[in-house]
C-alpha cells in the first residue's frame, strides 16, 4: 500500500505542475499514467509542434514543455507508476483507495484526476470479429516478438510503429503490409526500406486496401482486405497487427460517482473540487463556466487543487501562503542555497 | 454564415447555421450534435472529428493541409471523401455542405 497526500492521474502539464505545486507547499505526491512515457497529449498527440502560448515561453515544443517541467521537478523526489491505469475507487474511513490495473494500491487523502481527455488507448480494427481473436491472433502492441517468427504476419497502418515492425519481422516472418493509401506517415529512411524490402519480395505491400473481413475458429485463418477499385483479396495470415496510433478514452473514471458531462469532469473554480470531497479535477478534464482547454489554465487549476489537498493531507496544520522569492522555508525544500 | 447539414449513422439529419470563421466541427460540437467527439478540441491531432463529404462538395472544400492525411490514417473506417471536419472552416461558399458521421469516431 502506497500511502500519499495526495495521487495525481495523468502525467501531463498539469499533472506535472500540480506535482510542482504540492512539493512545493510541503505536500508529498506519485503520479499514475497509463502510458509509458511523461508528457500526455504534448508528447503523445504533438512532441514536435510548436506552442505559442505558454506564458513567458514565447515558442515551445510538446516536448520541450515537457523537458523543462521535468526539470522543475528535479528537487523533488517524485514517483511515477508509468504504464498503469486507475482501476478502482473506494473510500475508507476518511482515505481514498485507488487501485492500478497492475495491482498497485494508493491510499491517500486526496486524489487529483489531470487525466486530459481520458487515458490513451491503442485504436482497434474496425471490424467487430476482431475483438474475439485480440491478444490470441490480434495485436495492437508487441510484448514478445519471438512468437512471430516462422509465421506469417499482416500488419496494418502507415505510420512508424507500422514500418519499423515491418521491418523488423521480415527478418524472420512472411510480411504483408497493409495501408490504405500510398503515402506512408513514417520516416522517409523507413520507407524507403520497406519499398526496398517489397521489391526484394520480403514485405508484400498492399496500398489503397483496408481490412473488411476476418475468418478463423479459435485462431486467425486468413482476413479478407478491399481497394479503393473494390477489388477483395483473402490473405491467409497466422497474425494481424494493428498500428492506427492511440484514442484517449475516459476509462474507469466515468464510474466513479462524479458529475461528467461531455466526457468533461465538473469542478468548483474554488478548490477544483468534484462533487465528491478530496476528488479534484485540474486541466483539460475538469469543467466549469468559463473553462478554457489551455496548458495555462491547467497550471492555475493545478496550484489552486494543491492548496485544497493541504486541509485534508494536514488537518491539525494551518496553510501559510508564502512566495517562492522570499520563504526559506520553500527554498529549504528546493534545496537552493542562497 | 451558412446552413451546414450534419447526418448522423442512424440516417438523422441535423440543419444548423454555423457562423462565419467556425469549424464544421465547432458547429456540431457546440449544438450537441451527436458522433462528433473533437477529443483534441481542433489541434488536428486525434481524428475524433471525422466526417464524410459528399462527392459535389468534396472538391469545393479547400484543400487538405499537411498532416490531416496523416490523421486519418488513424480515423475510424476512412475513406476517399473522408475530412477531418475541424479543417473545414465556415464561409458563406459552404452554404448547404452536408457532412455524414461515422458509425462511430474511434
Amino acid at each position: 500500500m502506497n500511502k500519499t497526500d495526495a495521487l495525481i492521474i495523468g502525467a501531463g502539464p498539469t499533472g506535472l505542475f500540480t506535482a510542482h505545486q504540492l512539493k512545493l507547499i510541503g505536500l508529498n505526491c506519485e503520479i499514475v499514467d497509463n502510458l509509458d512515457k511523461i508528457g500526455g497529449q504534448c508528447i503523445e498527440l504533438y512532441p514536435d509542434k510548436p506552442i505559442y502560448d505558454i506564458p513567458a515561453i514565447p515558442e515551445c515544443t510538446g516536448e520541450e514543455l515537457t523537458n523543462n517541467l521535468m526539470n522543475q521537478l528535479k528537487p523533488f523526489n517524485i514517483k511515477f507508476h508509468l504504464s498503469e491505469r486507475v482501476e478502482e475507487l473506494k473510500k475508507e474511513n476518511e482515505n481514498w483507495i485507488v487501485k492500478t490495473n497492475n495491482g498497485t494500491i494508493f491510499s491517500t487523502p486526496n486524489v487529483i484526476i489531470a487525466g486530459g481527455v481520458g487515458s490513451f488507448e491503442p485504436r482497434k480494427f474496425p471490424i467487430k470479429e476482431c475483438e474475439k481473436f485480440e491478444n490470441i491472433s490480434v495485436f495492437y502492441s508487441i510484448k514478445d516478438k519471438k512468437m512471430f517468427e516462422g509465421k506469417t504476419v499482416t500488419i496494418f497502418g502507415g505510420g512508424d510503429s507500422a514500418l519499423d515492425w515491418a521491418v523488423e519481422l521480415s527478418k524472420n516472418s512472411k510480411i504483408n503490409l497493409i495501408h490504405r493509401r500510398d503515402d506512408f506517415r513514417g520516416a522517409q529512411a523507413t520507407v524507403d526500406k520497406v519499398k526496398q524490402l517489397a521489391k526484394e519480395g520480403k514485405i508484400n505491400l498492399f496500398t489503397k486496401f483496408q481490412m473488411t473481413g476476418i475468418k478463423g475458429e479459435n485462431e486467425l485463418e486468413s482476413i479478407d482486405i478491399k481497394s479503393d477499385d473494390k477489388e477483395v483479396k483473402t490473405l491467409k495470415t497466422d497474425y494481424a497487427l494493428g498500428f492506427f496510433g492511440l484514442i484517449m478514452q475516459l476509462g474507469p473514471i466515468a464510474n466513479w460517482g462524479l458529475n461528467i458531462d461531455k466526457k468533461t469532469v465538473e469542478v468548483d473554480t474554488e478548490k477544483f473540487e468534484t462533487n465528491q470531497k478530496g476528488i479534484y479535477a485540474v486541466g483539460d478534464i475538469c469543467s466549469y463556466p468559463g473553462k478554457l482547454k489551455l496548458i495555462l489554465s491547467g497550471f492555475h487549476e493545478g496550484a489552486l487543487a494543491a492548496r485544497a489537498c493541504f486541509k485534508l493531507a494536514r488537518p491539525n496544520e494551518k496553510y501559510r501562503f508564502e512566495f517562492t522569492t522570499s520563504s526559506k522555508t520553500i527554498k529549504d525544500r528546493l534545496g537552493v542555497k542562497k | 454564415m451558412a446552413k451546414i447539414t450534419y447526418i448522423t449513422h442512424e440516417q438523422k439529419s441535423y440543419c444548423i447555421e454555423v457562423q462565419n470563421g467556425l469549424s464544421v466541427m465547432e458547429g456540431a460540437v457546440q449544438n450537441d450534435i451527436p458522433g462528433i467527439d473533437a477529443d483534441c478540441g481542433g489541434g488536428m491531432a486525434c481524428a475524433t472529428c471525422h466526417v464524410y463529404v459528399n462527392d459535389e462538395w468534396f472538391d469545393k472544400l479547400p484543400a487538405k493541409e499537411d498532416g490531416e492525411e496523416d490523421m486519418l490514417d488513424m480515423a475510424f473506417e476512412p475513406k476517399k471523401n473522408s475530412r477531418l471536419s475541424c479543417q473545414i472552416i465556415v464561409s458563406d461558399e459552404l452554404d448547404g455542405l452536408t457532412v455524414n458521421i461515422p458509425s462511430k469516431q474511434s
